[in-house]
């Protein structure tokens, strides 16, 4: 059951110390800003944020970094000419960081929502990020096997919803967004565009409603 | 002893290329109709030569197929961004999926070949271009592990030598590694190699360099392909 929510702060309501919390978007595009604020008005701490990067600028993801919630990053790639929030928090060791692999991230992610518990990838192998993994030749090639990321909470963002969860979304902005709304306990999404059932064409549904626990409609 | 000439062309009347001539000569062997992943950075740049007119058709792993030329102007869309993070442009026949399926049309072999810059390549084809292992720096990996190991085949666009005058392709990459034994083919300022796996790689073109002095000039077993 979808809850619509009529506020940000609503929506992230809840969200413990200690949460494992997803971020969608990949860069700015696609970053769900208002939940994030809401998120650093609520006060949870201690976060492990699963994110593509490590926050841009002094918004979204770089402010609930800078406001010290954050005590791990799990992501591809940090560094970025704009991610100096990140980059002084990591290099004065207030922030412990886990770089994946893009694709691994995704998949782990995939992996957590759909009930798989790990998977074997040639991403990696014989690299430093493979270290300490498990690995298993098949068909003669090196796999390493990888674990699913589940989370307690996935903050993200659509275009459009619909009331029962059914989410589309908009170009490039998708990325992260619907792997994340399956990996989470609790999946939050705020959208630009809230209509009514019927409204979307089933056929070209991305996220369906199941994976939608609250939905805040945010001005565009 | 029969003559046969090598298939090597080498460009001793000139100096080295400029970084646009070394994108327009890695877009020549770009196959008409292959779906393409250019990496971020100097890469990117080959798309500058590959107009819609040839076929090609760019994946970008940020969750596109279609990606069209840089935006400029009013078609700047925040919603519609390349792996490097700038606005572009969407062409007729696009597609949009997210991050999952991206990766898996790369990792599962469907893409027929990426760009991607490089530190260091191996003779036997070993790539390293995530991470330097200095000191103080943050790794970053993005999506390069899984491009050099999906793609079916990886083309390096690199300067041959770093600004200390040491050659980078090396017989062992002293970088961390990306991925083992994935690159096919490594484009630079001074000359085209091919990888082939074997003791010995081919130079297919020189260019402000002989074939002679590049051999005395880079640390590895170099030679020639005879047709």
């Amino acid at each position: 059951m979808t809850l619509l929510c009529t506020s940000v702060d609503e929506a992230v309501s809840g969200i413990a110390d200690g949460s494992t919390v997803l971020v969608g978007g990949f860069g700015t595009t696609g970053m769900p800003f208002d939940l994030i604020y809401a998120l650093i008005r609520q006060g949870a701490r201690d976060l492990t944020v699963v994110s593509n990067n490590a926050g841009n600028g002094d918004t979204g993801l770089a402010a609930l970094l800078a406001a010290g919630r954050v005590s791990k990053v799990v992501c591809s790639f940090p560094r970025q000419t704009d991610s100096w929030v990140f980059d002084e928090l990591y290099r004065s060791g207030k922030i412990e960081l886990e770089v994946v692999p893009q694709g691994n991230l995704a998949e782990r992610m995939r992996a957590a929502g759909a009930g798989i518990g790990g998977f074997y990838t040639r991403t990696g192998a014989g690299t430093l990020l493979a270290e300490g993994k498990e690995t298993r030749e098949i068909d003669g090639r090196t796999y390493v096997l990888e674990r699913p990321i589940a989370a307690d909470v996935a903050l993200i963002s659509a275009h459009t919803a619909d009331t029962l969860g059914n989410l589309v979304y908009r170009k490039t902005a998708r990325n992260f967004n619907p792997v994340m709304a399956t990996a989470a306990t609790t999946t939050i999404v705020q959208v630009q565009h809230l209509v009514e059932p019927g409204a979307l064409d089933p056929e070209a549904v991305v996220t369906p409603g199941i994976y939608v626990d609250r939905i805040v409609q945010v001005s565009s | 002893m029969s003559m046969v000439s090598p298939s090597i062309v080498e460009h001793t009347d000139r100096g080295p290329l400029g970084r646009d001539e070394m994108a327009r000569v890695l877009a020549r062997d770009i196959p008409r109709g292959a779906y393409v992943n250019l990496g971020i950075g100097q890469p990117t740049t080959v798309g500058d030569h590959l107009p819609p007119e040839s076929g090609v058709i760019f994946h970008t792993e940020n969750g596109m197929l279609g990606m069209g030329p840089a935006a400029t102007g009013d078609a700047i869309d925040p919603d519609l961004i390349n792996a490097g993070k700038f606005p572009v442009t969407e062409l007729p026949g696009a597609s949009y999926f997210h991050h999952a399926d991206s990766f898996a049309m790369m990792r599962g072999g469907h893409l027929d070949l990426c760009v991607l810059g490089a530190y260091q390549v191996s003779a036997s084809g070993d790539l390293a271009n995530w991470h330097t292992g200095e000191p103080g720096a943050i790794p970053a990996v993005g999506g390069a592990m899984d491009l050099a190991v999906g793609a079916k085949q990886v083309f390096v666009l690199m300067s041959l030598f770093t600004r200390t005058g040491e050659p980078k392709l090396v017989k062992e990459c002293t970088y961390p590694l990306t991925a083992l034994r994935c690159v096919d083919r490594v484009y630079t300022d001074f000359a085209t190699f091919e990888i082939t796996g074997g003791d010995q790689i081919l130079v297919r073109e020189t260019w402000g360099i002989s074939f002679h002095e590049l051999r005395s000039r880079v640390d590895v077993p170099l030679t020639v392909a005879t047709p």
